[in-house]
């Protein structure tokens, strides 16, 4: 008896405090909060100006992009606390930890405030979905069909790849792999491994283009390794003989690009997953989708995606990068 | 003086040097031809330099575990003055650099003097809070390709009589740190120190300050590694030369240096430094299988080693030339 009264109570408490805190706002808007991993991050930023695109496209939609300063579970925490204090209606969260988040997301479903998170996900029990930038089927098909591109009559291709025992390059080796028969007349060669070192990573490309004279790209899934491999490519003066792809981050690759080293690369769009994030938080607080394995959410621009089993998904390609758009990114992350 | 050369540790190099190559042409010709080779001989300087120094400290029963960090050190601090002031001439960058590494080494070399804390101790401090140092100025972030000036990149690559700029340095140090080690007082002051520190004392040799030189060099060494690294390679970040000073120690292990101090020479150095680059070098293109290639590296430094501990066994010193012939 006593409980229920101090449940309605604080029930009563909380109508009154979101009845205060809405009619202090614009009336119908919708408050959806960004929260990344920390503040004046390039890629974060960027995200941000995705999520902002959405809120105009969406119409009624506010975005708070907020974060602690360093990248701590701590100091997310806090904000979230804070963000649970001002009621909002949806809270869309890159981890710094994947455990120690879900008691305060978990504290902020209980207010009925909808939980995804994106990028970096939290454990199953503390979100609602979870937004992955890519998958590594999708990953591995992208880092062939990037050197495939450039090479219309085949030709001979060759990776190289982190650690021998990195986990995710040799899932999306292996992905790649799987889809060989789709690029018929490419062939790969040898895979070698830099050790994500950039001197090993620039004498492993020097070897391979030594031990396969007509080689025509090298696959460089890993940041380090595609740096090394465009520096060796243009040190062996052969820029236009090998193209050097992979996956990388456009402000460590504009000098690649910028020399022909690289004709183009790839990794996922931080604006893309900013917007696509800020989609799905809209449609899981309005009510318009739901969360739950196999539901289809439709993330505006960028398509739709399909939960799987733990209510993740995975949002899209790889974006590639080239000459077209470097500029525009290499100065954002 | 030729049959000492030939029962040298440095002709066994050579001679082992040689074998390796043959071993290797059989599988992949190409690498031993004179373009190959001095395009390998290029990609060792930076190791070459750092063993220089290396073997000086380890000639006086210190050994110098911070080499790496303060490469990584240097490299960010001129990249990022590159990138602040790109059109500060080389000069300045090259001073710059060995400047900042002169520094850290004499900082290593202070402890080790007038602390007396063991020389693996101090380094291994250094080499943490150096790494440390680089994290704290970049912010973790990379210093990239396209943000370094042409000129800071184009000088170790610039051809001089067909060599690269990053091969002549490597040349001239040697040449000049063999006139120092066997022509100058320092010189001779290093072995001194390290072969009998007290006999070295008794002789006037102030063995901690000795050492105290010996970091300094070694420090002024690898911040120009430091520069020529970030250029080559065209990028600057925290984990830059990871694990490098265990090849520099290698290369000095190879090449015929004591660890207990006393012995060693800079060909000794440059020919240990050249084995390694040799199989650094060839492992990618001979084909073998990249879960071998660290077993295959492994295995070679021990057998070298091994090899440099039996020609090293002392047979004994003759005192008395008549008791020998007598017996």
């Amino acid at each position: 008896m006593k409980r229920r009264t101090f449940t309605s109570l604080t029930a009563g408490l909380g109508l009154a405090a979101s009845l205060f805190g809405t009619s202090a706002l614009a009336q119908d808007n919708m408050r959806i909060a960004l929260v990344v991993k920390a503040l004046g991050i390039g890629f974060f930023e960027a995200a941000a100006e995705g999520a902002q695109e959405a809120a105009e496209e969406l119409g009624g939609v506010e975005v708070i992009y907020t974060g602690p300063t360093d990248t701590t579970a701590e100091g997310q925490i806090e904000v979230i606390n804070a963000l649970i204090a001002q009621n909002v209606d949806a809270i869309a969260v890159s981890a710094n930890d994947t455990d120690a988040l879900v008691p305060a997301l978990k504290r902020a479903m209980q207010r009925g405030i909808t939980v995804i998170s994106w990028d970096s996900g939290v454990a199953d029990e503390g979100r609602q979905m979870h937004l992955n930038p890519s998958s590594n089927a999708l990953i591995g098909n992208m880092i062939i069909k990037l050197a495939a591109d450039q090479l219309p009559d085949g030709g001979d291709v060759a990776v190289l790849s982190a650690t021998t025992t990195s986990t995710n390059q040799n899932i999306w080796i292996e992905e790649m792999n799987k889809v060989m028969g789709d690029y018929p007349g490419i062939n790969v060669v040898s895979t070698v491994y830099g050790d994500d070192l950039a001197d090993k990573s620039y004498r492993e490309a020097q070897g391979l283009m030594q031990s396969y004279p007509d080689l025509d790209a090298i696959i460089a899934p890993t940041s380090v390794g595609i740096v090394a491999a465009a520096q060796a490519v243009a040190d062996a003066g052969k820029i236009g003989e090998v193209n050097v792809t992979g996956l990388g981050l456009p402000s460590e690759m504009a000098g690649a690009i910028e020399s022909g080293a690289s004709k183009s690369f790839a990794i996922w769009n931080p604006i893309d997953l900013g917007y696509s994030a800020t989609m799905i938080a809209h449609a899981l607080a309005s009510g318009a989708a739901t969360a739950e394995p196999g539901a289809e959410i439709s993330i505006g621009r960028v398509g739709t995606i399909t939960l799987d089993d733990t209510n993740a998904a995975a949002m899209a390609d790889p974006f590639v990068y080239d000459a077209s758009n470097i500029e525009q990114f290499k100065s954002i992350f | 003086m030729l049959k000492r050369f030939i029962t040298s540790r440095e002709a066994l190099l050579v001679g082992a040097i040689a074998v390796l190559l043959v071993l290797i042409s059989f599988r992949f010709p190409a690498f031993v031809t004179p373009g190959n080779l001095a395009s390998v001989f290029n990609d060792t300087s930076p190791l070459i330099l750092l063993a220089i120094g290396q073997m000086i400290v380890i000639l006086t029963k210190c050994i110098d575990l911070s080499v790496a960090a303060n490469l990584a050190l240097t490299g960010m601090v001129v990249s990022m003055v590159n990138v602040a002031a790109p059109g500060l001439p080389i000069v300045v960058i090259l001073m710059i650099a060995i400047g900042l590494g002169t520094v850290l080494g004499m900082f290593n070399g202070i402890l080790v003097w007038k602390l007396r804390i063991p020389p693996i101790v101090v380094t291994l401090g250094t080499m943490t809070i150096f790494r440390g140092l680089v994290f704290l100025i970049s912010g973790g972030k990379w210093v990239n390709s396209h943000e370094m000036s042409p000129a800071f990149k184009a000088y170790p690559r610039a051809e001089l009589l067909g060599l690269p700029v990053l091969s002549w340095i490597a040349i001239i140090a040697v040449i000049v740190f063999s006139v120092v080690m066997t022509r100058t007082t320092l010189g001779r002051a290093f072995y001194a120190a390290g072969g009998n520190p007290h006999a070295a004392t008794y002789a006037g040799i102030n063995v901690g300050k000795t050492q105290f030189w010996a970091f300094t060099i070694s420090g002024a060494l690898a911040g120009l590694a430091g520069y020529l690294w970030v250029s080559r390679f065209a990028v600057a970040y925290v984990d830059i030369a990871g694990g490098f000073e265990l090849d520099v120690v290698a290369a000095c292990v190879i090449g015929g240096v004591s660890i207990m101090g006393g012995i060693g020479t800079v060909a000794g150095a440059l020919l240990g430094a050249l084995f390694l680059g040799i199989i650094k070098n060839a492992l990618p293109v001979v084909d073998i299988s990249p879960f071998w290639q660290l077993a295959i590296s492994g295995g070679a430094i021990i057998i070298a080693v091994a090899l440099n501990a039996q020609a090293n066994r002392t047979k004994g010193r003759i005192i008395l030339k008549q008791a020998e012939q007598a017996t």
